[in-house]
């Protein structure tokens, strides 16, 4: 046995990165990253750059998963997950968004929304399809393409359309080669979200291009003022969707890894051979866990959201009172400032209030393209927090503007 | 109206949350104008909705001994008044922090507090067992407090999530 860690570091600091597949080896690590590590050595950081509810899973919800367990409930699904849980996601999608499917063949359970977003790339992409994804968005999207050896493309959105899609937008990328659009709203990071007239223009390119869509509506419980509409549920887009949610957002289930996708029988057979193989089926406790979640957790989630909106009415009021520009997100748990008047980049802005002012937060720059010049600030902390994080960026801010003068 | 009783709810529930948030705070919190919140909070603290501003106190962690227990009563309602002027003679004492009229095994649950055992024991020999009214009390000793008013007390409110995550 080795037990020398000067011996153990020596072994491993030679490099192994030759044998990488050149498809990782192309890939570059998260921007995100880099501020986890900048922020993982500092203390007293007031943090919103955290992208998970800051509730803990609803008590009920952990109860049934550990009363499951001790009826001693530890063995796989089928691979598509209980049936019970499937069962439940249809009658959800069907009273919460309109949308009807078939629980035997058209609902897989997944390890998280992640999983079912790259099973359903890998089921999809031949090498060299170009993959449409409207930015700034979930800094994944984009990777995961790019291992399943498609070809992104990004679609810049922009703060004046409350970084909405466009029919324009969306057109002037399309190619013969173009095969998938990835949407993602409510969006992560910029809170936008998409109404149904907004969709209704989407929805006539998508047909006309013959474009399957994967749609991430992992926020979708997570609106303010208006309800959520689904991609699935507009006329002629069910059989060329691919809806994928999960737990993890409206339940306060991350750590769960509890997701699921819905689309046609042909896509999700396809995507459950991957899932078979790979992981074969989703965890059993946490599919306990999400059954108890749809069954009676529509109270907590409702007490949580109301939460949410309120944090969100106070952080947009501050964060324009520190004197950004903020356009007012309408769904998820995002506030996406503008930071171009004070002459920083993003990146630069987010360095300097993490050192100087210790706050963290993500730069827009990491999520593609349209993101520069701006602040991605999560509001899922407490409110003392939050008050807090908007008095020193206030006074970050007021520094830029005596530095520049 | 509607409006109103919604505004007058989620401020009580602010309120309960944290009684020294500023008018101002609630207001952005709830998207009110500050002059509405106000304005419901002078009329429901008239109308006696609001009765008391107080703080939750886990005395265990002050060095200020205090005793508390729990009086199971059994009593004869009056004629023509039942439990209210017996429950009244007995939450006048200012010992007795809270009286509740149960359903089941006992009438009354009578929450008494004093500086030591003997304050309490004599309370409910000389004071409350000897009202005509009490046929039997049975006395409950608070060993520790957990939780209180919704709010655990020992709960370790750290946040472990990471400082940043996508």
């Amino acid at each position: 046995m080795i037990t020398n860690k000067t011996q153990l570091a020596a072994e491993s600091n030679k490099s192994m990165n030759s044998y990488l597949a050149p498809l990782v080896q192309q890939i570059q690590p998260s921007g995100i990253r880099k501020f986890f590590d900048l922020a993982a050595g500092s203390k007293d950081i007031i943090s919103l750059g955290v992208g998970e509810p800051d509730f803990k899973t609803p008590w009920h919800v952990r109860e049934a998963c550990v009363y499951s367990l001790e009826r001693g409930f530890t063995g796989y699904t089928s691979n598509a997950g209980m049936p019970e849980l499937r069962e439940g996601i249809a009658n959800y999608l069907h009273t919460r968004f309109a949308v009807d499917y078939n629980p035997e063949d058209q609902i897989i359970a997944t390890v998280g929304g992640s999983e079912a977003i790259d099973l359903a790339l890998r089921a999809l992409i031949a090498p060299g399809d170009e993959i449409l994804i409207p930015e700034p968005c979930y800094i994944s999207y984009s990777p995961i393409t790019a291992i399943g050896g498609g070809i992104p493309v990004g679609i810049e959105t922009f703060g004046e359309d409350n970084f909405k899609l466009t029919a324009e937008g969306l057109e002037a990328k399309i190619t013969p080669r173009s095969k998938i659009l990835i949407l993602c709203y409510p969006s992560n990071p910029t809170g936008a979200i998409m109404t149904r007239a907004d969709w209704e223009p989407i929805a006539k390119v998508v047909e006309k291009h013959d474009l399957i869509v994967i749609s991430d509506e992992i926020y979708a419980e997570l609106t303010y003022g208006s309800n959520h509409v689904s991609f699935a549920s507009l006329p002629g887009m069910k059989d060329r969707t691919i809806l994928v949610s999960g737990f993890s957002k409206a339940f306060a289930m991350t750590g769960w890894r509890m997701g699921y996708a819905c689309g046609h029988p042909d896509l999700i057979s396809a995507m459950l051979k991957i899932h078979q193989y790979t992981v074969m089926c989703a965890p059993s406790m946490g599919q306990v866990a999400a059954l108890e979640a749809l069954t009676n957790g529509m109270e907590e989630k409702d007490r949580m959201a109301d939460s949410y909106n309120q944090r969100r009415r106070l952080i947009v009021k501050g964060l324009r009172d520190a004197g950004l520009e903020c356009h007012e997100p309408q769904g998820a748990f995002y506030a996406f400032p503008s930071i171009q008047a004070t002459g920083l980049s993003s990146d630069e802005f987010a360095q300097r209030l993490l050192r100087e002012y210790k706050v963290a937060a993500v730069p827009g720059s990491v999520f593609g393209l349209g993101g520069e010049g701006y602040l991605r600030c999560s509001y899922a902390t407490s409110v003392s927090q939050l008050n807090e994080a908007v008095e020193r960026i206030g006074a970050f801010v007021r520094q830029l503007e005596q530095e520049r003068a | 109206m509607n409006e109103m009783n919604e505004l007058k709810r989620k401020v009580l529930e602010l309120l309960k949350e944290d009684a020294r948030s500023s008018t101002e705070l609630m207001a952005t919190l709830l998207g009110a104008e500050e002059e509405d919140v106000k304005m419901v909070i002078e009329q429901m603290e008239k109308e006696h909705v609001i009765v008391k501003y107080a703080t939750v106190v886990n005395w265990d962690k002050v060095d200020d001994e205090r005793v508390t227990a729990l009086i199971e009563v059994q009593i004869t309602p009056e004629r023509g008044r039942g439990f209210e002027g017996i429950a009244e003679r007995i939450y006048l004492y200012p010992q007795v922090k809270s009286v509740y009229l149960m359903s089941g095994a006992y009438d009354l649950l009578v929450e008494v507090e004093g500086r030591n055992l003997r304050e309490v024991a004599n309370f409910v020999s000389e004071k409350l067992s000897p009202i005509d009214a009490v046929l039997s009390t049975k006395t409950n000793f608070t060993l520790k407090k957990y939780k209180q008013d919704g709010i655990i007390f020992e709960e370790h409110q750290e946040d472990n999530r990471l400082m940043i995550s996508p």
